[in-house]
């Protein structure tokens, strides 16, 4: 058994492959430990409470909403923000590139937590239809492109034939 | 929008965990999965002082399919029960009712007896337990016992659990030969809350119509025939009894609405 007193500790995990400490009380919210703590920014808040997707990043490669999740709860294990998706600096991963190409973000905020349930998704499934993507999606709440663009840049990348090169 | 502070235990037993429940009561609420608690602790709805963590325990994290039952540990995530329950391709209402079971990315997280034990009455797997006329096991310092699902939940969050009790697992009974079964859902998007949720069930020995997201907890009724002018008037009765309230998604009437077309519509096809 492990108490914590709802004072401040240290919580470790491995945020996009590095070992990283910060402290905190066992109210916060692992969205605001790695904004405010860790300086992982791409973590976005968007209601707080389940609804709209933005903060979802994956703990021990699931997708997960980051608001709706301690941080004490993910002390030790492997996290992952949209920071840890582009392979070097400069370089966008091969979803990100088709987002762009596809003008599937226009805001962004929604962005940075569809591409992390994608990471999840497209891990298991290998050959998604659009139906399986829209529902994926359903997850996720963008104000602004009316998700078409979104899920033309997935299926473009799950089905592994990119006709354009990164523009 | 952020919690009232609280302190955090991670139990490692369930033994530990009906022990902290029975020296904190009131104090203390479980956390499973989070996915409505930690909700309701932003919105400070609740504002427990201890949080016992039983995420990690491993006695709680079984799942077991069994001639009789499908028994799932209250650590248990929803994504998990669902690889199962797709896997066995034998529980033909819970391979229908998962994807309709908030999102994957909240399934992730959440568990199958967290979500029985918060007994919201639009959600999917209290309708389901209820349909196929499941239990629940609770477990306290002091004793165990096994409670109907028809007799656990009581009214909107209200069940039969005790402050003390801890949703040790529960039970889907596995399905009957030659009965089939059969799940629709409207909501305002896909994996929203129910605006209605209806599970079938339907065998030589009558149909059994469950109804989520209008009384006050899921219902069953027993409806005496599969088609034609009765099956009308059956429906036209449950819609009404229910007691359906309006709200800013849908009012009483569209619920009523939802509770007689979905529902011939259903028994139609599973009778077919
Ligand atoms: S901020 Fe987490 S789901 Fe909206
Ligand atoms: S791009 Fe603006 S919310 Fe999605």
């Amino acid at each position: 058994m492990k108490r914590l007193r709802h004072t401040r500790h240290t919580v470790a995990i491995r945020l996009n492959g590095i070992d990283r400490t910060g402290e905190c009380e066992p109210r916060t919210l692992l969205s605001d430990f790695l904004r405010y703590e860790l300086g992982a920014t791409g973590v976005h808040v968007g209601c707080e409470h389940g609804v709209c997707g933005a903060c979802t990043v994956t703990v021990d490669g699931l997708a997960q909403r980051s608001c709706l999740t301690l941080a004490v709860v993910a002390d030790g294990r492997e996290v992952r923000t949209a920071e840890g998706l582009a392979p070097e600096p400069g370089v966008l991963s091969e979803l990100q590139a088709a987002f762009r190409r596809h003008h599937a973000l226009q805001c962004g905020f929604c962005t940075p937590g569809i591409l992390m349930s994608c990471a999840d998704f497209l891990a298991r499934v290998a050959r998604p239809s659009e139906p399986d993507v829209r529902q994926m999606l359903s997850g996720h709440l963008c104000r602004c492109t009316g998700y078409s663009n979104i899920v033309s840049a997935i299926l473009e990348v799950a089905s592994g034939n990119e006709d354009s090169p990164d523009a | 929008m952020k919690p009232a502070a609280f302190d955090y235990i991670r139990a490692d037993s369930a033994e530990e965990v009906v022990q902290l429940l029975a020296e904190y009561g009131d104090d203390a609420r479980i956390l499973a999965g989070g996915q409505s608690l930690i909700a309701a602790l932003n919105m400070r709805l609740a504002q427990p002082r201890v949080l016992i963590d039983i995420s990690c325990v491993a006695d709680l994290s079984r799942i077991r399919v069994g001639n009789k039952n499908l028994t799932v540990g209250a650590a248990v995530t929803q994504a998990v029960a669902e690889k199962v329950v797709q896997d066995s391709n034998n529980i033909p209402l819970l391979a229908q009712a998962f994807p309709h079971l908030g999102h994957f990315q909240t399934r992730n997280r959440g568990t199958v007896c967290g979500s029985i034990a918060h007994a919201d009455p639009s959600a999917e797997l209290p309708l389901c337990l209820v349909t196929l006329g499941g239990a629940v096991n609770l477990r306290s310092w002091r004793r165990r016992r096994r409670v109907a699902a028809s007799e656990f939940f009581r009214g909107v969050l209200t069940t039969a659990r005790e402050t003390n009790e801890l949703v040790e697992s529960v039970e889907f009974p596995m399905p009957k030969k030659q009965a089939r079964y059969g799940f629709v859902e409207v909501s305002m998007r896909h994996g929203d809350f129910a605006l209605v949720a209806l599970a079938g069930a339907v065998s030589d020995q009558g149909v059994r119509l469950g109804v989520g997201g209008v009384a006050d907890r899921p219902w069953v009724e027993t409806l005496p025939t599969t088609s034609g002018d009765d099956l009308d008037a059956a429906l036209e009765d449950l819609a009404w009894k229910l007691d359906a309230r309006s709200d800013q998604h849908a009012s009483a009437r569209y619920r009523r609405h939802l509770v007689r077309n979905l529902g011939r519509k259903l028994i139609t096809e599973l009778s077919s």
